[in-house]
């Protein structure tokens, strides 16, 4: 190798390097942050007690309302969205790979509608809501939501499953599958860690989602036992508390912060966990 | 040329019977024309496959060979690109035109990839699965199929103690036998083989091309190679394609030790 080389092989690897310490460094410093500034706030009364009077001015009582509100919300908008963009994925991939110009032209929208803001998901949600005569409710959430991740999951697990070889496509026709059989019953077992990632991509969007969910599931100090009540999720216990004049009212916002923080960490690692293992047991 | 020469004269101690002019055809192509956009990929190819032999596809990459295996298996309805005119008649059907099942139509010809696709499923399931895809639902005969033709191909006492385990396990020569074993399993009457032992060691080529030497007593072989030694040594009946075009076909003898063509005795010469 002659000098120049070198060197330009060293700055590469350099700079590669800061980018990638540099993301590391500052990623794990806003975590660090959040847990510092809500380490005061965390308790077991926090995360096992609904808001009492008073909460909000630095009363007693905990966020349960919003970690089950968020929970309902997220689970039930994934499975939503599981159930709608998995066949969706399967077709866009399987079935229009015949005709490339409406695939395309599918993928386009679809990654045009990931893209847009879910302030505009939110607008529309509660348009829908007034439309349809509901109220603020945990139903016109997980709609709203849904439709908010319904394009992360079809596109990523598209992606994924664009990655499968064409031959396995071969070795399945010709074994006489149709496309359907073949799409639900090998295309998609191949995929399926793609589709895990899909899932926890969209859910991580759904569960940490603020913007969507301030008109359409509204906000309550109970926990929601019925789909047409409203109710409270942790991405607004965050925005409520962090504007208070009052210190305390904003370390909790942060412990809040933290808590949404460890139920994505924690359903990430169980997901991966379960697909590893779900990919073994399979075979049985 | 002296190996090649050496090599046919093995072979001929070996195997092979030459192909009367009446051999009975499984499958004929008349007037196969296969477009991609503008571009004439197959022109006007007219073939016949001899029952119980092993034909070999034989030509320079590009040439056009895999598209026609393609096409004998409707594999072609997948890439909305290409657009197939002609007949190809396997016993009395013509599968081109025809509004019957396709499924049904590929189960008659198992396929063997350049290299091997198993399912994401045990090495079991794998086998089982065109079986199920069939309608078979008694286990026992599932189980008997599966044994049957793992035994068929080699594999049975490799894999007997490790059936539910993945195929992602075995050696890459193991994975193109089981996916053989898979093929066989849906009971076809043609094997069509894509450069199937192009990713392969010598030693499992060796296997694979031993199996299809035992298994043309049951099926009908179209092997598609540009490994002009591979076909010296298999082939029945030889088929030499160029740039879309069918320029010679028949017996090895005679192709191989008489070229008429300018393409294939360049072919022959390159080869060795």
């Amino acid at each position: 190798m002659n000098k120049r080389k070198i060197i330009e092989e060293k700055l590469f690897r350099a700079f590669s390097a800061f980018a990638t310490y540099s993301l590391v460094v500052i990623l794990a410093f806003i975590i660090i942050m959040i847990f510092v500034k809500g380490f005061g706030a965390l308790s077991w009364q926090m995360v096992f007690d609904t808001p009492k009077g008073g909460y909000y001015y630095g009363g007693e009582g905990g966020v349960l309302n919003a970690i089950i509100g968020s929970l309902y919300i997220s689970v039930g908008a994934t499975s939503i969205a599981t159930i709608v963009g998995i066949p969706a994925a399967l077709y866009i991939n399987i079935h229009l790979s015949r005709y490339k110009q409406i695939q395309n032209t599918i993928r386009y929208i679809l990654d045009a509608l990931w893209g847009v803001p879910s302030i505009v998901y939110g607008a529309f949600g509660f348009a829908l809501m007034l439309f349809l005569g509901m109220n603020a409710s945990l139903l016109a959430g997980i709609i709203t939501v849904a439709l908010l991740i319904i394009p992360i999951v079809v596109r990523t697990f598209d992606e994924v499953l664009s990655t499968i070889p064409k031959g396995l496509h071969e070795a399945s026709l010709s074994l006489g599958s149709t496309r359907s059989e073949m799409a639900f019953k090998v295309i998609f077992k191949q995929g399926f860690p793609g589709f895990i990632t899909a899932l926890l991509l969209a859910f991580g969007r759904g569960i940490g989602d603020a913007a969507s969910v301030l008109f359409t599931a509204g906000y309550t100090d109970l926990i929601p036992i019925h789909l047409d009540e409203p109710t409270a999720t942790l991405p607004l216990v965050i925005f409520f508390q962090l504007g208070s004049p009052i210190p305390e009212v904003r370390e909790r916002a942060f412990a809040a912060a933290a808590l949404l923080t460890i139920i994505i960490l924690f359903i990430s690692l169980s997901a991966r966990f379960l697909s590893k293992r779900f990919s073994k047991t399979n075979l049985n | 040329m002296y190996l090649l020469k050496k090599e046919m004269m093995n072979v001929d101690k070996l195997n092979h019977v030459n192909i009367p002019t009446n051999s009975e055809s499984i499958l004929r192509v008349n007037n196969l024309n296969v477009y991609a956009g503008e571009h004439h990929i197959l022109k006007n190819l007219n073939v016949k496959i001899p029952k119980n032999k092993v034909t070999v596809l034989l030509g320079p990459s590009g040439c056009g060979k895999t598209t026609l295996l393609k096409c004998m298996n409707r594999l072609t309805d997948i890439y909305k690109e290409l657009s197939v005119s002609g007949s190809i008649h396997i016993e009395n059907d013509n599968i081109l035109n025809t509004t019957k099942n396709i499924p049904s139509i590929r189960q008659k010809m198992g396929l063997l990839g350049q290299r091997p696709y198993p399912l994401p499923v045990s090495i079991y399931k794998n086998v089982a699965y065109g079986i199920k895809l069939k309608g078979v639902r008694d286990n026992k005969l599932i189980d008997y199929n599966i044994e049957k033709h793992l035994k068929e191909v080699g594999l049975w006492d490799e894999v007997k103690d490790r059936l539910h385990s993945s195929p992602q396990s075995l050696s890459i020569g193991q994975q193109q036998r089981l996916c053989l074993a898979r093929g066989l399993a849906v009971k076809p009457r043609i094997i069509l083989a894509d450069e199937p032992t192009s990713a392969l060691d010598p030693i499992s080529s060796k296997i694979i091309e031993n199996l299809f030497r035992d298994l043309k007593k049951h099926y009908t072989i179209v092997l598609v190679t540009h490994v002009l030694r591979q076909a010296v040594r298999i082939a029945d009946n030889v088929v030499f394609m160029s740039n879309g075009e069918i320029i010679e076909q028949g017996t090895p003898d005679k192709l191989f030790k008489n070229p008429q063509s300018s393409q294939l005795q360049e072919y022959l010469v390159d080869g060795n």
